[in-house]
C-alpha cells in the first residue's frame, strides 16, 4: 500500500463543479483507490498538503488565501494540474476583471440593493481580494491542463489512468471541451 | 465649423485620397476631430463615417477627444532618453501642471510621448502642434511654459526653439555633389530612358531604405507593366528611431531628390509623383513646396518638361504619426487616404501600387543617388564601395559621441573608422539600422557596413559602457508594440506579449523559464508576422540575447517561477478599502521572499 | 496537363488564379484558418493558415498557387506554432466559453480543439471591452472579436451595405459600426444579413437562438473542424 500515488485536490475561486465531475467517475472510483490515496482534499478533510504526487487545482486565484493554498500545493506536489476553465483562464469569476475592484466591493457591501449596516468587511481572518482574478499558471508553474467547465469524468479518468500506467497524459478530441 | 469643413473638402476636390490632409487641418484647428466634422465630411466625400473614424484612430496625430490648444509631444526615442528626456518630462509635468497623456483642466495644454521625431542629434526633442522642438532643456521648458500660459501664438515663439541643424560632419560622393537644376532630366532626354536605366543598372545602386532591392530592376519591372498610368513615390516617412538623414537631405538637397524622382518618372513613364513626408517633418513642408514651385517655374515639373513632351508633377503628402507607413504598401494605403495597413503580396507595388497602378517606391537617398548617377555616369558610383554594395551610404549617427550628425561613407567602411570619426570612446555597442536592425558589441568593430555584412538604412546609435542594454531593449520593444498596425495576430498580440515578457525580466520578476519563453515568442513573431515590422520587432531582443545571455540571466531570480505581475500590489485596493495593513494583508512576490 | 503543387508530398492540381488554400480545399486538404471563407476576398490576417512554400512562410489563403510549389502544412513546427497563434487570439480577448452562447459552434474553439489546445500558454490580457445589445435581434460582444473582418466583408460583398469596420491600431484594434451613436441599433443591419451570421466566434450573435441546440450536441462537439470545413466547401460546390 505504501506505493500508492498520493493525490491532493482543492478548489480556489471555483464552484466545486470540477470536484463533482470527478466524482462522476462513479464505480471507477473503486478501481482508482486501489492505486491512489487522497491527501488534502474536500474528500478527506485533511487540512494541509504533505508530499504528494499529483495536485489537482480547481478554480482561479481571486484572493490572498488562494495564493497561499496554491503555493502549498506547488511546494508539495510533484505534478500540479490546472483543472477546469477557471483554473485555466480565470473562468466566470474573471468576468469581474473589467469592473474595478472598488466598484465591486462598493456594490456588494455599500451601495447594493438591500444592503444593511453598510461597511467593507475588515477582519484579519478574511482573505483580501486581488484586483483581478488570475489563472493559476500566472502565479505558479503548472504541469498539465484539463480544460472543461467542468472537465468530464472521463477526462479525469483518462488523465489519471495515463499517469498511473506511466503514459504521457493526452486527451483525444472527444474529451477536449472548454464548456 | 460647417463652413470650414466645407472649405477644406472643396480645396481638395472632395477626393477621399486627401482624407489625411483634411483631417490634419481639422485637427490643427480644433485640436481634435469633432463628431460633427466626421458627419459632415462623410457626406461631402460620400464615404461612410466608419472609414473616417478608422483613419482617425489609426494615426497617432489624430484624436477623437480634445487635446490642448498647445499639444506638446515629447520624443520617446532611446536617444532622447540618453539625453535626459525622462527627468525633463517630469519637470514639464510640474511646470505645466499636466500629467503625461492628459490635457490640463483649462484645456490650454496637453502633454504626451511620441515615437522618435528624427532629431536624435539634437534632442531631447519634441513637437508642439506638430512643429519640431529641439534641444529641450529646463530653461527651454521654462520659456515654453511662459509662452503657453501667455497664450502666445507659435509664430511669436522665439525661432531658436524650433531651430533644426543639419550637422553634416562628413561628406562624400553624394553630399559633396552640386547639380544644376534640370541637369539630370536633360541627360535622360539626351541619352534616352533605356540608356539611362542601363547606367543606373550598371552603377549597382540598391535601395537605401535598408532592404537593398536593386533600383534599376524595380524601375524596369514597373516600366514593363501594361498599364500606362504609373506613379513615382518617394518614401520620406523616416520613422526608424535613430534615423534622420532624410530630414537633412530634404532640407539641403531636395532639388537633387526631386531631380531623381523626375528621372525615374521619365524612365518608367509616370506622370505623377508623391513625396510622402512623415508628419514629424512638418517644418520642412513649406520649404519643399517652394522648391516644387520653383521647379515648375523653371520648366522642370508640370506639363511638357523642358519642352520635350514629358509631363510629371510631384505632390507632397504628410503622414500623421505611424511608423508602419514606412513599409511601402502601407505608405501607398496612406497615400490613398486610408489606414496604413500593409497589403498582401503579391501583387507588389511595381505591378499594383497606388490606386492599383504600377508604382515605384524608393527612399529619399535612392532618388538622390539616381540623380547623381544619371549625371555622372555609372562608374562615378560603381567605383566606390564593395562588390555587392556600390557607392556610399549616408548615416545618421547619434547616442554617446561628441559629434552626432550626418556622415557619408563608401560602403565597406568599418565600424571602427566611423567611431573614430565621430569621436566615440568607451563604447559598449552599437544599434545598427535602428530597432529593426542589429545590435553589435564592442568585439565586432571590425565589421563593415555593407549589404554583405551589416545592412543598414542609416541609423547608427552608439551606447557607451555606462548604458544598460536592457533599457534599450525595453524601449525598442515598447516602440514596436506601439507601432504595430494590428492587422495580423502574431504581431498585434505578439508585440504586446514581448513587451510584457521583457518588462517582467527587466523589472526583476523573471525566473528560469522566462528566457526560454521569451525566445520562443520572438521566433513566433518573427516567423509568422505579415510584414517587416513584425518580422523585425524581436530583433532587439534576439540580437542582444545572442550577445549578452549572461546579462539577461543575471536579472532572473534563482527560483523556478515568479508571477509576471505585482502580487502585493494586486491587494492594494482591497487593503485600502478594508483599512488593513496587517501581515495577512500582504503577499510576498515569491515564496522564498516570504519567510 | 493541369498544373500542380504538392502539399505535404501529395500532388494537388490547381488552376491559374487559385490560392494555395483554394487548391487545397478543392483537393480535400484542410489547412486551419479563421479569417478566411471562400466566398469572400481573402484577408490574410489571422495567420493560422501559414504554410511553408519552398521554405518560406506564406499565408495559404492569399498566396497564389504556382507550378511546382512544395508546400508543407502539417509539420510539427507549423502545428505547434498554429496552436500558439490560436492561444494569442484567446489571451488578447475575453473568451469565457462556458458562458458563451456560441460554444460548440465556435470556429475559434473548433480550431483550438483541432490543435489540441489545452491551455492559454500566455498571460491573459483581460481587456476592457463592451457589449452592444442595442439592436433588437443581433448583439455584439466585443470581448470575443478576433478582427477577422468577415462581418466587414460580408456586409460589403454580400449584403451591399457597410455596417462594420475595424478601427484603431495595434492591440487597440476594435470593431466599429456605421452609426453616429456607435450602436448597432442605429445601423441598417438586418437580422437576415449575411454579416450577422458570418462571425466565426461569439462576437456577433443572433438573439434568442443561443440554446436551440443543447451544449454537447453542437457542431464541434463530435466533429472536427477540418471535416466540417471541407464538407461545407463541397456543399458550396454542389458536390
Amino acid at each position: 500500500m505504501a506505493n500508492k500515488i498520493r493525490v491532493a485536490t482543492t478548489s480556489l475561486a471555483g464552484c466545486f463543479g470540477c470536484h463533482m465531475s470527478f466524482l462522476d467517475i462513479d464505480e471507477r472510483m473503486l478501481q482508482l483507490v486501489e492505486h491512489v490515496e487522497f491527501d488534502r482534499s474536500p474528500i478527506t478533510d485533511i487540512e494541509h498538503c504533505t508530499n504528494c504526487d499529483i495536485g489537482l487545482i480547481e478554480g482561479g486565484v481571486c484572493n490572498s488565501e488562494n495564493v497561499h493554498v496554491l503555493r502549498e500545493f506547488r511546494n508539495n506536489c510533484k505534478i500540479l494540474v490546472a483543472v477546469g476553465a477557471c483554473a485555466i483562464n480565470g473562468g466566470l469569476p474573471a468576468m469581474r476583471n473589467h469592473i474595478p475592484l472598488e466598484e465591486c466591493l462598493n456594490e456588494a457591501y455599500i451601495d447594493g440593493i438591500g444592503v444593511e449596516n453598510a461597511q467593507i468587511p475588515s477582519d484579519i481572518e478574511l482573505p483580501l481580494l486581488l484586483d483581478k482574478v488570475r489563472p493559476i499558471h500566472e502565479v505558479v508553474k503548472i504541469d498539465y491542463y484539463l480544460p472543461g467547465c467542468p472537465p468530464s469524468a472521463d477526462v479525469f479518468w483518462k488523465f489519471l489512468t495515463d499517469l498511473i500506467d506511466g503514459r504521457e497524459p493526452s486527451l483525444p478530441y472527444e474529451l477536449v471541451h472548454y464548456d | 465649423m460647417r463652413q470650414l469643413i466645407q472649405c477644406i473638402a472643396e480645396n481638395d476636390h472632395y477626393e477621399v485620397r486627401h482624407l489625411l490632409k483634411m483631417l490634419r487641418q481639422i485637427q490643427a484647428h480644433y485640436h481634435y476631430i469633432p463628431e460633427a466634422a466626421i458627419d459632415q465630411l462623410s457626406g461631402l466625400l460620400k464615404i461612410h463615417r466608419t472609414q473616417i473614424t478608422s483613419v482617425i484612430e489609426f494615426y497617432s496625430f489624430f484624436h477623437l477627444s480634445p487635446r490642448g490648444q498647445y499639444e506638446l509631444l515629447i520624443s520617446d526615442s532611446i536617444t532622447d532618453h540618453m539625453l535626459g528626456k525622462q527627468s525633463l518630462l517630469e519637470y514639464m509635468t510640474i511646470k505645466l501642471n499636466v500629467a503625461v497623456g492628459a490635457v490640463r483642466q483649462d484645456g490650454l495644454v496637453s502633454l504626451d510621448n511620441t515615437s522618435c521625431t528624427g532629431m536624435c542629434d539634437q534632442g531631447p526633442a519634441g513637437l508642439v502642434n506638430g512643429h519640431a522642438l529641439t534641444r529641450l532643456d529646463k530653461k527651454g521648458i521654462d520659456q515654453i511654459t511662459a509662452l503657453i500660459n501667455q497664450q502666445k501664438p507659435l509664430e511669436e515663439w522665439p525661432p531658436e526653439l524650433f531651430q533644426v541643424d543639419d550637422n553634416i560632419y562628413k561628406s562624400g560622393l553624394l553630399l559633396n555633389q552640386q547639380i544644376d537644376q534640370g541637369a539630370g532630366i536633360r541627360l535622360v532626354l539626351q541619352r534616352g530612358a533605356k540608356e539611362t536605366l542601363q547606367e543606373i543598372d550598371k552603377s549597382g545602386l540598391r535601395g537605401r531604405g535598408g532592404a537593398g532591392f536593386k533600383t534599376a530592376t524595380k524601375w524596369k519591372f514597373c516600366s514593363e507593366e501594361h498599364q500606362m498610368e504609373r506613379y513615382v513615390v518617394c518614401n520620406a516617412d523616416e520613422g526608424e528611431p535613430g534615423t534622420f538623414k532624410d530630414r537633412v537631405l530634404l532640407n539641403s538637397y531636395s532639388d537633387q531628390v526631386f531631380e531623381g524622382m523626375t528621372v525615374c518618372a521619365a524612365i518608367i513613364g509616370a506622370q505623377k509623383g508623391f513625396l510622402y513626408l512623415r508628419g514629424e517633418y512638418l517644418h520642412l513642408y513649406d520649404k519643399l513646396e517652394n522648391i516644387l514651385v520653383q521647379r515648375r517655374q523653371n520648366g522642370l515639373l508640370g506639363n511638357n518638361i523642358l519642352n520635350a513632351g514629358l509631363s510629371f508633377d510631384i505632390e507632397i503628402c504628410l503622414g500623421a504619426g505611424a511608423y508602419i507607413c514606412g513599409e511601402e504598401s502601407a505608405l501607398i494605403e496612406s497615400l490613398e487616404g486610408k489606414a496604413g495597413i500593409p497589403r498582401n503580396r503579391p501583387p507588389y507595388p511595381v505591378t499594383q501600387g497606388y490606386l492599383g497602378k504600377p508604382t515605384v517606391v524608393n527612399n529619399v537617398e535612392t532618388f538622390m543617388a539616381a540623380a547623381g548617377i544619371t549625371i555622372n555616369g555609372c562608374d562615378w558610383f560603381a567605383d566606390i564601395g564593395t562588390e555587392k554594395s556600390k557607392g556610399t551610404k549616408i548615416l545618421s549617427i547619434s547616442g554617446d559621441c561628441p559629434r552626432p550628425g550626418i556622415y557619408e561613407y563608401p560602403f565597406g567602411v568599418t565600424v571602427k573608422d566611423i567611431l573614430t570619426d565621430c569621436g566615440a570612446t568607451d563604447v559598449l555597442g552599437i544599434q545598427v539600422g535602428g530597432p529593426s536592425g542589429t545590435f553589435i558589441s564592442n568585439e565586432e568593430f571590425d565589421r563593415k557596413l555593407a549589404f554583405e555584412d551589416l545592412a543598414t538604412g542609416g541609423s547608427f546609435i552608439i551606447f557607451n559602457t555606462s548604458r544598460n542594454i536592457l533599457d534599450m531593449v525595453s524601449n525598442f520593444t515598447h516602440f514596436f508594440a506601439h507601432e504595430s498596425c494590428g492587422f495580423c495576430t502574431p504581431c498585434r498580440v505578439g508585440t504586446s506579449l514581448l513587451k510584457k515578457q521583457v518588462d517582467k525580466i527587466v523589472e526583476g520578476h523573471g525566473s528560469a523559464g522566462d528566457i526560454v519563453a521569451l525566445e520562443e515568442l520572438c521566433q513566433l513573431v518573427k516567423n509568422y508576422s505579415h510584414c517587416g515590422l513584425g518580422q523585425t520587432a524581436a530583433n532587439p531582443i534576439l540580437t542582444t540575447l545572442q550577445r549578452y545571455p549572461d546579462l539577461y540571466h543575471s536579472h532572473l531570480k534563482e527560483i523556478s517561477f515568479e508571477p509576471g505581475f505585482d502580487l502585493d500590489g494586486a491587494l492594494e485596493t482591497a487593503r485600502r478599502m478594508a483599512n488593513r495593513d496587517d501581515a495577512g494583508a500582504h503577499l510576498a512576490q515569491t515564496e522564498s521572499e516570504h519567510e | 496537363m493541369s498544373k500542380t503543387i504538392t502539399i505535404d508530398g501529395k500532388t494537388i492540381p490547381f488552376e491559374d488564379g487559385q490560392t494555395i488554400m483554394d487548391a487545397a480545399m478543392a483537393a480535400d486538404v484542410y489547412i486551419p484558418h479563421l479569417c478566411h471563407q471562400p466566398e469572400y476576398t481573402p484577408h490574410g490576417s489571422c495567420k493560422l493558415c501559414t504554410v511553408k512554400v519552398n521554405g518560406r512562410n506564406c499565408s495559404a489563403c492569399t498566396f497564389p498557387a504556382m507550378e511546382g510549389q512544395e508546400v508543407l502544412s502539417e509539420t510539427k513546427e507549423l502545428i505547434d506554432d498554429r496552436k500558439k497563434v490560436t492561444q494569442m487570439l484567446f489571451v488578447e480577448g475575453n473568451h469565457f466559453c462556458p458562458s458563451c452562447e456560441k460554444t460548440g459552434n465556435c470556429q475559434l474553439q473548433g480550431v483550438a480543439y483541432h490543435l489540441n489546445m489545452l491551455d492559454n500558454h500566455f498571460p491573459l490580457f483581460y481587456p476592457d471591452r463592451a457589449v452592444d445589445a442595442s439592436h433588437p435581434e443581433v448583439m455584439i460582444d466585443h470581448n470575443r472579436c478576433i478582427f477577422c473582418t468577415l462581418c466587414v466583408r460580408a456586409s460589403q460583398q454580400t449584403d451591399g451595405k457597410d455596417v462594420f469596420a475595424i478601427s484603431g491600431r495595434g492591440i487597440n484594434k476594435h470593431l466599429i459600426v456605421n452609426a453616429q451613436s456607435g450602436l448597432l441599433k442605429d445601423t441598417d443591419l438586418d437580422v437576415n444579413d449575411q454579416a450577422a451570421h458570418v462571425c466565426p466566434t461569439g462576437a456577433i450573435l443572433i438573439k434568442r437562438t443561443g440554446y436551440q441546440v443543447p451544449i454537447g450536441e453542437r457542431i464541434y462537439d463530435h466533429q472536427q473542424i477540418d471535416q466540417v470545413s471541407l464538407a461545407k466547401e463541397h456543399l458550396n460546390h454542389g458536390e
